[in-house]
């Protein structure tokens, strides 16, 4: 293992010293291939995002896929209705490992303007887990290039080997979230509790 | 170079580091593989279709090819307009048994189209 500062002196002297692990993290941060899969307007703005003014591609990821074999970035663009929230979760599993998934917009993270209705998901992350939220309605691109920035340091802390690593290699986690059936008043489970923990609500007098 | 040797040494050293450089990166992507990204498969990821939605019924179905007789018709006038061509050109100078033969030939496209005709494959519906 070699320490901080004969790291620092060496890159001083032009040689870059790094770990395989950095060296892999290098190179998925700037391979995210996002699903091509938008669900409401925040999709719009995804695709703005990946056009050529605001430009994903400098981030590596304007690669975006048909087909959830070949993605590993979901982003959630839009309403999640009830109805089209089996679709998402069956989606996100059929993803491989290592994969992530960012909440784009209000509706997306918690419902937003549709909290209320009676149709909507609350939030995705009832469901699956969520590397990025953000907010908005729609968030305008510059939101969705820096919750992709975030992701990429998020990825590039990952360490392969610690307690932190990411799921795909504990091998006592699950391979699939289970997906919730479209019953006859709501989703059956409402959310899935190793995931999500509802709030707790606590009342001062 | 030593008398002995043979000049295809050269070659068969080339070849065996042609493929160890294709082979060792695949190599070092199936150890990789072993070891950082395990296999998770599941019901769901091994599913066929990959839409988000659950197939319904059984893929081994029996498919009704309709096309076929669109491409008989499109073979009988297509390979018709190609010896006709040449046949219409060199007509004058032409051996009798050479325009009995290509008659026949033009017959069996004839029946062809006559048969299509029969079955009803040209009246549009």
């Amino acid at each position: 293992m070699i320490d901080e500062g004969l790291r620092s002196e060496l890159s001083k002297q032009g040689i870059f010293t790094l770990k395989l692990e950095e060296l892999y993290n290098w190179g998925r941060k700037n391979s995210v291939w996002p699903l091509q899969f938008g669900l409401a307007c925040c999709a719009i703005e995804m695709i703005a995002t990946s056009m050529a003014r605001y430009d994903l591609a400098r981030f590596g990821a304007e690669v975006f896929r048909p087909s959830p074999r070949q993605a590993d970035l979901m982003i959630v663009a839009g309403t999640v209705t009830k109805k089209m929230a089996p679709q998402v979760i069956r989606l996100y599993n059929q993803m491989p490992e290592p994969k992530y998934v960012i909440a784009m917009g209000a509706c997306a993270i918690s419902g937003g303007p549709f909290k209320q209705g009676y149709n909507v998901l609350k939030g995705i992350d009832r469901y699956i887990p969520v590397d990025v939220h953000i907010p908005g309605c729609p968030p305008r691109p510059e939101a969705l290039l820096h919750a992709f920035m975030t992701l990429q340091k998020k990825i590039e802390e990952q360490s392969l080997t610690s307690a932190q690593r990411p799921r795909h290699l504990d091998a006592n986690a699950p391979s699939e979230f289970p997906i919730p059936r479209y019953g006859a008043h709501d989703l059956e489970p409402p959310s899935n509790r190793n995931v999500w923990q509802p709030p707790t609500v606590t009342r001062t007098e | 170079m030593p008398p002995e040797s043979s000049p295809y040494l050269v070659i068969v050293v080339l070849m065996i580091a042609a493929v160890l450089f294709a082979l060792t990166p695949l190599a070092l992507a199936w150890i990789w593989a072993k070891k950082f990204s395990p296999r998770k498969p599941g019901p769901d990821k091994n599913a066929i279709y990959e839409c988000g939605l659950e197939s319904k019924g059984d893929a081994w179905i029996p498919f009704k090819a309709e096309y076929y007789l669109y491409a008989i018709i499109f073979l009988i006038f297509d390979v018709e307009t190609i010896f006709l061509l040449p046949f219409a050109v060199s007509f004058t100078g032409l051996s009798a048994g050479a325009f009995v033969a290509m008659i026949i030939f033009l017959l069996l496209l004839v029946e062809g189209l006559a048969w299509a005709w029969q079955k009803g494959v040209l009246t549009w519906k």
